[in-house]
């Protein structure tokens, strides 16, 4: 298997890297349309800007690229801004098209509580989830973000509360995301990410 | 289900070295941060902070090197910095490995920092240093490690701060740095009342109790320490435990 994280100036892409390192596995940098194409499993790290994300991509020509290997079935994670641009658009920068995988907007969550939502907090499953699997139901994951999805239809597998319910963990086919960091969330966040290259494994 | 309340090992360094003292002065070698981090990685801490509280330009290499250092034996978020003034050195530390930095002096000269840091890696990568000392009947913002009184009321300072762009404020009692006398509950609980933002609370740590006091009266969203970590006088498995016993949500492991 071919792990590619693309490449667009995210900030993450080091600790995803090392993340992967740590379970053994091997990845590569995809920064341009051909690489990309080499590659049969893609992670889309993020942080930052939904605009500058989008900007970025759209720059590299990678959008198309992107939007083709899911619909050829190459397995996608999605990380934090990553599960943010699969979205139709975002409150962040409203003149920019996400990557459309799903039609919902991402939305700024409500200053109820606290924001950013900042640190460790739990999930609330409501559908199975080959990304949680042996991971404890009470586990903490590391979350850093204002903006989220509230809703992603029959994809929303967890949830979090943070002031307001929001998608923590998406799954449709071979399109995988966390709003969460599971390059930061310890032990429990190797075993999603190890869960992740598994399904990747098992789809080819 | 809850946001679980963060504690946070502290490693003040020369940029390469850690070091520790009270109330900003008589530093001495507390060791290695790289191998003090992967210990805190193992122990359960939530976060780390790494401070180069020397921040001189000439070492700025060194520093950038202990960031990646400490960075590569993590699992959990990453927080550096000391004596950023400008984007390009805030970029520096975070591709060194770090996911947030700190601004503490070059914000108070140019508050226009905190949005330019926000608008380049978001607001979520942008902590506010604030170190806090009594005068008279309001706290006020010392800069340069707490060296020199800049006038400006610290609560004040925080709110303008997060208005500017910061996602998180780090308020540092110097009333109460290194002395083990337990947090400064009623700063704390002033800058967390005028921010909505999360506030990390510094200086002063103790006991299980102390802890648990600054979470309640002090409305903390997170505790930072450093001494009684570093010298194994507190357990961060133990003061979870003794957290979760009296109510507060904490992410415990193992």
């Amino acid at each position: 298997m071919k792990i590619a994280l693309v490449e667009y100036g995210a900030g993450n892409l080091p600790s995803v890297e090392r993340a992967l390192t740590r379970l053994g596995v091997e990845s590569t940098r995809a920064s341009n349309p051909e690489s990309l194409a080499l590659c049969d499993t893609l992670i889309l790290p993020g942080v930052g800007h939904f605009g500058a994300l989008m900007r970025s991509l759209r720059e590299r020509s990678l959008v198309e690229p992107l939007r083709g290997a899911v619909s050829r079935g190459v397995p996608l994670l999605g990380i934090c801004l990553g599960l943010q641009a699969m979205f139709a658009s975002s409150d962040e920068a409203p003149g920019d098209a996400g990557l459309g995988l799903f039609p919902q907007a991402v939305s700024a969550l409500p200053p109820t509580d606290r924001l950013p939502h900042m640190g460790w907090n739990q999930l609330r499953r409501v559908r199975p989830s080959r990304l949680l699997e042996g991971v404890p139901e009470d586990a903490y994951f590391y979350f850093a973000h204002t903006y989220a999805a509230l809703d992603a239809g029959e994809a929303g597998v967890a949830f979090c509360d943070h002031s307001a319910s929001f998608v923590a963990v998406l799954e449709q086919g071979n399109v995988f995301a966390t709003q969460f960091h599971p390059e930061k969330s310890g032990p429990v966040g190797a075993q999603v990410l190890s869960n992740f290259v598994n399904c990747a494994r098992g789809s080819r | 289900m809850s946001l679980a309340h963060r504690i946070i090992p502290c490693l003040d360094t020369d940029g390469e070295r850690v070091v520790k003292g009270v109330n900003f002065v008589n530093l001495r070698d507390a060791g290695d941060p790289a191998e003090l981090a992967a210990r805190y990685n193992i122990e359960g801490a939530d976060e780390l902070v790494v401070l180069d509280i020397a921040a001189s330009r000439d070492h700025r290499p060194t520093f950038l090197e202990t960031i990646r250092r400490v960075a590569a034996e993590l699992a959990i978020p990453l927080t550096a910095g000391g004596g950023v003034a400008t984007v390009e050195e805030g970029r520096a530390i975070l591709r060194a490995g770090a996911d947030k930095l700190t601004v503490n002096t070059a914000a108070i000269r140019n508050p226009q920092l905190l949005t330019d840091l926000a608008a380049e890696f978001g607001s979520q990568a942008v902590v506010l240093a604030i170190d806090a000392k009594l005068v008279g009947d309001h706290w006020e913002a010392f800069v340069r490690g707490g060296s020199v009184p800049t006038g400006m009321d610290a609560v004040d300072w925080a709110r303008r701060g997060v208005d500017s762009g910061a996602g998180e404020i780090l308020v540092t009692s110097m009333d109460k740095d290194g002395t083990r006398s337990g947090f400064d509950c009623a700063l704390t609980a002033a800058i967390s009342r005028a921010v909505t933002v999360p506030v990390i609370a510094s200086g002063g740590a103790d006991a299980p109790e102390t802890f648990l006091e600054v979470f309640r009266e002090g409305r903390a969203d997170a505790a930072l320490a450093a001494s009684i970590f570093h010298d194994r006088i507190q357990g961060l498995g133990e003061l979870k435990g003794y957290l979760a016993a009296h109510g507060v949500a904490v992410r415990q492991t193992g």
